[in-house]
């Protein structure tokens, strides 16, 4: 069995195609181990078998569950406690304090896997702000089955035990077989929605005060970083915060952001004027509280990507309408 | 920092200190509530987190929580309660007794990590970043 080097090298094309992630060489046993439990339920002797029945023109759903099953899904509730406990009690009253009486709090999960960022944002925001005040939390992600999973809000017992405090899931699950059903309370404020972050986002998006882009940007290439941390930057509100990944940064890779720390995390937001790519732009302390609308024709990061790179726009149409 | 493992399972006991031993802890180990009393009016240190079974024969993990609420010398003490008991009453009665966590079993040595950290005893840096 194993992974052939042509069938390999199509797979990785197709993924980092449509999803950016990249795959490179000595990941055969990865694409081995996704693709077995595909072969297998497909009737299929082998993981090149399925490669190659995946190669026929028709074979959308093939190539759509081979892009899928090499996503790592991989989460936890209140991941990186620190994370979440700087998010209550540094970046929160910030964000109440500035804006937002007039309007629902909007915050982004934008690589949301199987719900457990947005939910675990959604327990501390009922807490935070009452019943008085609104918000709405969406949740995206490019894998269809991971986002299921979410809309669902149906946990095995060994995911709960995963970072969920014990009161939390008292209060906002029930018992459901051997598994656990996140309550409608929780899922009121919540949408889960398909979203490609390495294609051009879909219109319609509102402006985020807060985005959580954590963990993802690890799975691509320089340049796809670039273009999705501007496309986010695009995106947010006025005085809004991108939060990355504890082993993430923008740092070196778009100065439209700048780095803030707050408490025990660090979070960017945008820098004034950042969307005209200016070079001389103000010092970062009068950024704050200052609108900058990004602009949509922003050159402040390179717009020409190396040929490397695989062109923008999915040819499988893997980005959802939101 | 030093942990006791409580749970009348010598397996069980084997399994937390391994876990509780990567991340840092000294940990005591006792068979039952009544032992882990002993063995923490006997230490010459205190003790920052107590992970304790819920049934044990002696003194259960229940018992042993009422126990320590009400001896003021370990009002420091954080209590997670590990056990097979899965019914939310079950959760709801360890807390309103005083656990300040609960993990159901069986877990993953990720899952204690995330609990540890969660009740602020772990260094953040500990905790395997599984992306
Ligand atoms: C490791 S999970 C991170 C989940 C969560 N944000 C966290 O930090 O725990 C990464 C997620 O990114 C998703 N992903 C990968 N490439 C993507 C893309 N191009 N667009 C949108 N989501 C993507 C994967 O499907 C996966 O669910």
């Amino acid at each position: 069995m194993g992974v052939g080097p042509s069938e390999f090298t199509w797979v990785s094309d197709l993924v980092r195609r449509e999803s950016a992630i990249v795959l490179p060489p000595g990941k055969e046993y990865l694409v081995e181990a996704r693709l077995l439990p595909l072969a297998r339920a497909a009737g299929l002797a082998g993981v090149d078998a399925y490669i190659r029945a995946a190669q026929r023109p028709t074979s959308l759903a093939e190539r759509r569950a081979i892009v899928e099953a090499l996503t790592t899904n991989e989460t936890s509730w209140f991941r990186d406690a620190t994370v979440f406990a700087s998010f209550r009690r540094d970046m929160l009253p910030r964000l109440l304090a500035d804006r937002m009486a007039h309007r629902p709090l909007r915050i982004w999960s934008a690589a949301a896997s199987t719900g457990q960022e947005a939910y675990s944002l959604a327990m501390l925001l009922i807490e935070e702000l009452g019943p008085a005040r609104r918000f709405e939390i969406i949740g995206t992600d490019i894998a269809r089955g991971v986002l299921e999973r979410a809309r669902q809000g149906r946990y095995t017992q060994m995911e709960v035990n995963r970072g969920l405090p014990a009161r939390y899931l008292v209060q906002y699950f029930q018992r459901a077989g051997t598994g656990w059903q996140v309550s409608p309370e929780l899922q009121r404020n919540i949408q889960f929605r398909e979203l490609n972050l390495a294609a051009p986002f879909p219109p319609g998006l509102p402006a985020f005060d807060v985005v959580f882009l954590r963990n993802v940007l690890i799975y691509f290439d320089t340049p796809t970083k670039q273009t999705t941390l501007r496309r986010v930057r695009q995106v947010m509100a006025p005085g809004g915060w991108l939060v990355l990944g504890t082993a993430e940064t923008a740092r070196g890779i778009d100065d439209g952001f700048e780095l803030v720390r707050m408490g025990d995390m660090s979070a960017y937001r945008p820098v004034s004027g950042s969307a005209f790519g200016s070079a001389s732009r103000p010092p970062t302390g009068q950024a704050s509280g200052r609108p900058s609308v990004p602009s949509a024709r922003s050159p402040s990061v390179p717009s020409a990507r190396p040929s490397s790179t695989p062109p923008s726009g999915p040819s499988l149409q893997l980005s959802g309408r939101i | 920092m030093h942990a006791i493992v409580i749970d009348d399972s010598s397996a069980m006991r084997m399994i937390l200190k391994r876990i509780v031993t990567s991340l840092g802890f000294e940990a005591t180990l006792a068979e039952h509530g009544r032992d882990a009393l002993d063995k923490m009016d006997a230490a010459d240190h205190r003790f920052d987190v107590a992970l304790i079974d819920w049934i044990m024969p002696e003194m259960d993990g229940l018992e042993f929580i009422q126990a320590v609420r009400s001896d003021p010398r370990y009002d420091d003490v954080t209590l997670m309660m590990v056990s097979t008991e899965s019914d939310q009453s079950k959760v709801v009665r360890a807390l309103a007794a005083g656990a300040h966590e609960y993990l159901i079993k069986p877990f993953t040595p990720d899952a204690v990590a995330e609990k540890l950290e969660l009740l602020g005893l772990l260094d953040p840096e500990r905790v395997t970043a599984g992306v």
